[in-house]
């Protein structure tokens, strides 16, 4: 396992993620630009896309919120558009539901119905909205990578989380069957739990949180990279051996 | 034929015609598409996403409101969205058949368009009062921001509700560079690309920058179609090459799919992978280099759509078709019924290598 070549396996590639102006989709965008990919990433707030999109030169920045069905194929085309296509995109972007957090009997239908259009519903949309793009990345050899982050909290049922529980769950099963139906066309649709990290989401779900017990999204940012390298390099051998060759 | 007035890309009605090699029509299903393709055969279709590129905004020396519809750019690069060529509307929307639109106000060289969050200039008018070549400031992130936030499908007055992004993007839309959607493609859903592989038929794409159909300008719709930016990938130029090799026919998804292909062959059929322009016409007197078939909606006479079905199969049967459809209420237009043509130079392929 030689990390330095795991990175520049990720030059030229074309990169979309969500949630990428703070925590783990931050620390992502970082590691990606850094490694020479070409980086489109989400976010809502229009200030902190600025602020990133300064910081991370070249890169794309997106405004737009995946649990609003209106702004999904505006951050299609913004990211399909700026990249020319797409070879990866990571549903990062995630809600808790009722904050604080709270037991399912006092959770409001309208806070879990928010936890699954942006945990569950947002991902599918947006994967959808782009999946011509990661097909044509894949017949070319490139890629066609769809991470969705996911949580312990998807399989662990811990009292508390409900809400975001369980549209995680609902976001694994919905990569594991996507990913078998698309296997034919060389698309692959992952869950990976990244960890408890040390983020803005983690502090308020867990205000009382020692960070010196959680990881840093820095470390699972490079972790989940590595994971997207191996499939891309796993494409790429697959769908066009001279091209792996070469 | 009925224009459909439903923006359903599969509705469950759809139907299929399909005319063979020797001119010989049969009816069914949509569904039955991958049925009548062969196992060796290659459907090849375009995978431009459709880009929202009708623009509302006023022209700044007169307050006259304007619609502005992109029609033209010179490559599909990313960072190329700062030129366009664009046919200009003045007020009304396109509830206003496009026949019957107001004349934007006289447009100059330098003259300012505010186009919601956007701003663009005319470089130059390109000989006739709604053709111009137009210049967004600006870099290509906020074009793309622009486009996203402010610009609309181009809609058509005969379609009701009106249309919105996901309805122009095909099943398979990539990266944004048709100016109306490139919808034959609608019939293509992952369901019919699965049955296509476990027949043993290939299925490749290219990008094609499907330009506008129709302005309703006798005089502007004759210089359609406008030559258009296409890039053939690798893969894609590699698969054509091993289904000539073993006898399989090329099936193209609409006519932007044969545009691209025609224009990039050597005469030995061969296709060259890369960037390019479609700038040939295609109609009865080409001679296909590539192309066997074409799965496309169905066209009327006097469309450049029509014309180059022409290139497949003779007038008199295109003319017989188009009496069937008619009777047997075929809808046409974007969202409207398939016919599948098969060019008759199969059949002469045929009956030659039957004869050796």
């Amino acid at each position: 396992m030689n990390p330095s070549k795991d990175y520049t396996a990720l030059a030229g590639y074309r990169i979309a993620v969500t949630g990428g102006t703070s925590g783990l989709g931050l620390a992502l965008a970082r590691e990606w630009h850094r490694e020479g990919a070409r980086v489109a990433f989400v976010a809502r707030t229009g200030s902190e896309v600025e602020r990133i999109a300064a910081e991370l030169p070249g890169s794309i920045g997106i405004v737009g919120d995946v649990a609003r069905k209106e702004d999904i194929h505006a951050i299609a085309l913004q990211a399909l558009g700026g990249l020319g296509g797409l070879d990866v995109l990571v549903n990062n972007a995630s809600s808790l539901g009722p904050v604080p957090l709270a037991l399912l009997a006092d959770t409001e239908c309208e806070e879990l119905e928010e936890a699954l259009a942006t945990n569950l519903v947002g991902p599918f949309r947006l994967t959808r909205a782009v999946l011509g793009a990661l097909r044509a990345s894949a017949a070319e050899g490139r890629g066609g990578v769809v991470l969705n982050i996911s949580s312990d909290a998807a399989v662990t049922p811990y009292p508390g989380w409900g809400a975001y529980g369980s549209s995680k769950a609902a976001l694994a099963h919905l990569s594991a069957i996507w990913d078998r139906e698309l296997e034919g066309e060389g698309v692959r649709v992952l869950a990976r739990d990244p960890g408890d990290m040390d983020t803005p989401l983690h502090r308020i779900a867990v205000p009382g949180a020692d960070p010196a017990t959680l990881l840093q999204p820095e470390a699972s940012a490079r972790e989940l990279t590595r994971v997207i390298v191996a499939e891309l390099e796993g494409i790429a051998r697959q769908r066009a051996p001279q091209a792996a060759a070469a | 034929m009925l224009p459909a007035r439903l923006p359903l890309q599969r509705p469950p009605g759809a139907k299929l015609a399909a005319i063979d090699a020797r001119g010989a029509i049969t009816h069914g299903p949509r569904s039955r598409f991958a049925e009548l393709v062969e196992p060796g055969d290659l459907v090849v279709a375009n995978d431009a996403a459709t880009l929202p590129a009708s623009l509302a905004g006023v022209h700044e020396s007169t307050g006259a409101p304007i619609e502005v519809r992109l029609a033209q750019r010179r490559s599909l690069d990313p960072e190329d969205v700062h030129e366009f060529v664009a046919v200009v509307f003045g007020a009304g929307d396109h509830h206003v058949r496009t026949e019957d639109r107001a004349p934007p106000p006289e447009l100059a060289p330098g003259d300012a368009l505010v186009l919601g969050p956007a701003r663009a200039k005319i470089v130059m008018r390109l000989g006739h009062p709604r053709l111009v070549l137009l210049r967004f400031e600006g870099p290509a992130s906020g074009v793309w921001a622009a486009l996203a936030r402010h610009g609309r499908p181009i809609q058509y007055a005969h379609l009701r509700p009106d249309l919105a992004l996901w309805d122009v993007w095909t099943p398979i839309a990539g990266a944004p560079a048709a100016f109306e959607a490139p919808s034959a493609g609608f019939a293509l859903d992952w369901r019919t690309l699965a049955r296509l592989r476990e027949r043993g038929i290939g299925f490749a794409t290219l990008t094609h920058a499907a330009g506008i159909s129709s302005t309703g300008d006798a005089a502007l719709d004759r210089l359609l179609p406008l030559d258009e930016p296409y890039r053939i990938p690798e893969a894609t130029a590699r698969a054509i090459a091993g289904a000539k090799e073993r006898g399989g026919r090329v099936v193209a998804v609409g006519t932007t799919v044969v545009r691209a292909l025609e224009a990039a062959a050597a005469p030995d059929g061969t296709v060259r992978a890369g960037p390019g322009i479609a700038t040939q016409r295609i109609g009865p007197a080409t001679r296909l280099a590539v192309v066997d078939a074409i799965l496309s909606g169905t066209h009327e006479p006097g469309t450049s759509h029509y014309e180059l079905l022409g290139a497949f199969a003779a007038a008199r049967t295109l003319a017989a078709a188009g009496r069937e459809l008619e009777a047997r209420g075929y809808r046409t237009h974007e969202f409207g019924d398939s016919v599948l043509v098969f060019s008759r130079a199969l059949a002469r392929a045929a009956s030659r290598s039957a004869a050796a």
